[in-house]
């Protein structure tokens, strides 16, 4: 039997004016109803994940803009936006900032305990399907070993390109996360 | 925990990570093969975003951010639907756009293009879909503008759309192009797209039965988000 189903519409890049729709006061306009989406209301530890988006050249992609998607610090998902997060790397630096709060770890669909993480979504000019990757943390070393997702990713560097690390420096709880596009460091990504 | 799972993404049917006829696509894609994952919680969770978040002027960019007067152009309606694979109408979907105004260019920082902004143009707006998965935007038609990609290329008139499902695996960031347009077949963007059909729904169709009288014009423009997988199978043990 074979049933229809529609094609789904196909993406594009989001280019390099995205801030103008998706993070409005980045790109100098006023922002009007367009709040920062920012995690607001999720119980847990609060964090703050730090990073740069890198691409084959090693080059800071400035114009980045990130998103992401997590549990709280129960491993529970909020019904609402709480969970959910925008941030975009500096036009001048390339740094980005999240804060946040530590997620939980939950189940995987066979039941096995997923380490804590954070779903992390990457859209710029040249990224003509946004990629999708995982933030797993320095300080849960026995909960990422078992972690049903980290087994299937193929190599140890791959697996490390997922977990950002404590910065024992800074006076905030602050975790770092780059992510490389392309080449020898390059982070893994998933099609889900 | 057993959920209804998404179709697969049709990797060949969107646009590749690497195409060089897109020369910003050439250091930007990853070159490994992408990871397989089955949907769990956290993919098929997603934000919901409220009404209430929303003001009337947020889906109207001839007004939105006007000081004076209305924004500069060609008067347009955006309206259409959003549907899933299973042609089921999704309602509460956020949409955000962006577009230049109407000489083409993007009230932005770093878009140092010629022509002059509208000081009543932002070319920001945002709306969620009623209980039929119907939206619509007011605002002026976008002027075609050239960027630096194999020497002065130009964009054909567009707008930026990004989209969120009900799970964060439905989310999606496209472009809108407009019927008839003849920079499209020439976009190397457009063209990082292999098949005509696919381009061909992400052209908005011109309709005349919608038209605002003595106002606007009026394009149809619908989106399919990824459907939920009939649960046919879902009986079979998990974790095979
Ligand atoms: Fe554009």
């Amino acid at each position: 039997m074979v049933v229809e189903y529609l094609k789904e519409t196909p993406s594009q890049t989001a280019g390099p004016y995205v801030h103008i729709g998706m993070a409005p006061a980045v790109a100098g306009l006023k922002v009007r109803t367009q709040d920062k989406p920012w995690v607001t209301g999720l119980k847990g530890e609060t964090i703050f994940i730090e990073g740069t988006v890198y691409d084959g050249d090693g080059e800071p992609v400035r114009d980045a803009v990130l998103e992401i998607w997590q549990a709280d610090g129960k491993g529970t998902f909020d019904k609402g936006q709480a969970g959910f997060a925008r941030a975009s790397c500096d036009l001048k630096t390339g740094l980005y900032r999240f804060e946040t709060v530590k997620p939980g770890g939950f189940a995987w669909r066979d039941g096995r305990m997923q380490a804590p993480h954070i779903t992390v979504y990457i859209f710029a000019r040249g990224i003509n399907l946004h990629l999708h990757t995982r933030l797993y943390f320095s300080d849960e070393e026995k909960a990422n070993s078992e972690d049903p997702v980290l087994k299937m990713v193929p190599s140890q560097a791959a697996r490390d390109s997922l977990v950002a690390c404590v910065d024992p420096d800074a006076k905030e709880k602050t975790y770092h996360f780059d992510i490389v596009l392309q080449g020898e460091r390059e982070t893994a990504f998933f099609d889900v | 925990m057993s959920r209804p799972v998404l179709f697969t993404r049709e990797r060949d049917w969107h646009p590749p990570q690497y195409h060089p006829g897109y020369k910003s696509t050439v250091l930007r894609s990853p070159r490994r093969n992408l990871i397989s994952l089955e949907q769990g919680e956290g993919e098929l969770t997603g934000p919901v975003f409220g009404h209430s978040s929303l003001d009337a002027l947020d889906n109207d960019l001839i007004r939105n951010y006007a000081t004076d007067g209305d924004a500069i152009g060609e008067r347009i309606v955006i309206h259409g639907q959003v549907l899933d694979q299973n042609a089921k109408p999704q309602p509460g979907i956020l949409l955000e756009i962006w577009q230049a105004n109407a000489g083409g260019r993007y009230r932005h920082v770093v878009d140092g293009y010629i022509a002059p902004l509208d000081p009543n143009f932002g070319g920001c707006g945002r709306c969620i879909t009623d209980e039929n998965g119907r939206y619509h935007f007011r605002t002026i038609r976008p002027g075609p503008y050239p960027w630096r990609n194999n020497g002065c290329q130009w964009r054909p008139a567009h707008i930026h759309l990004s989209i969120f499902g009900h799970a964060f695996a439905q989310r999606l960031v496209t472009q809108l192009y407009f019927e008839g347009d003849p920079l499209i077949p020439l976009c190397p963007i457009v063209n990082t797209i292999a098949d005509p059909k696919a381009i061909d729904m992400l052209t908005a169709r011109l309709d005349m039965e919608n038209q605002t009288v003595f106002d606007s014009l009026t394009y149809r423009f619908d989106m399919v988000l990824r459907g939920q997988r009939s649960t046919f199978f879902e009986n079979r043990p998990e974790g095979n």
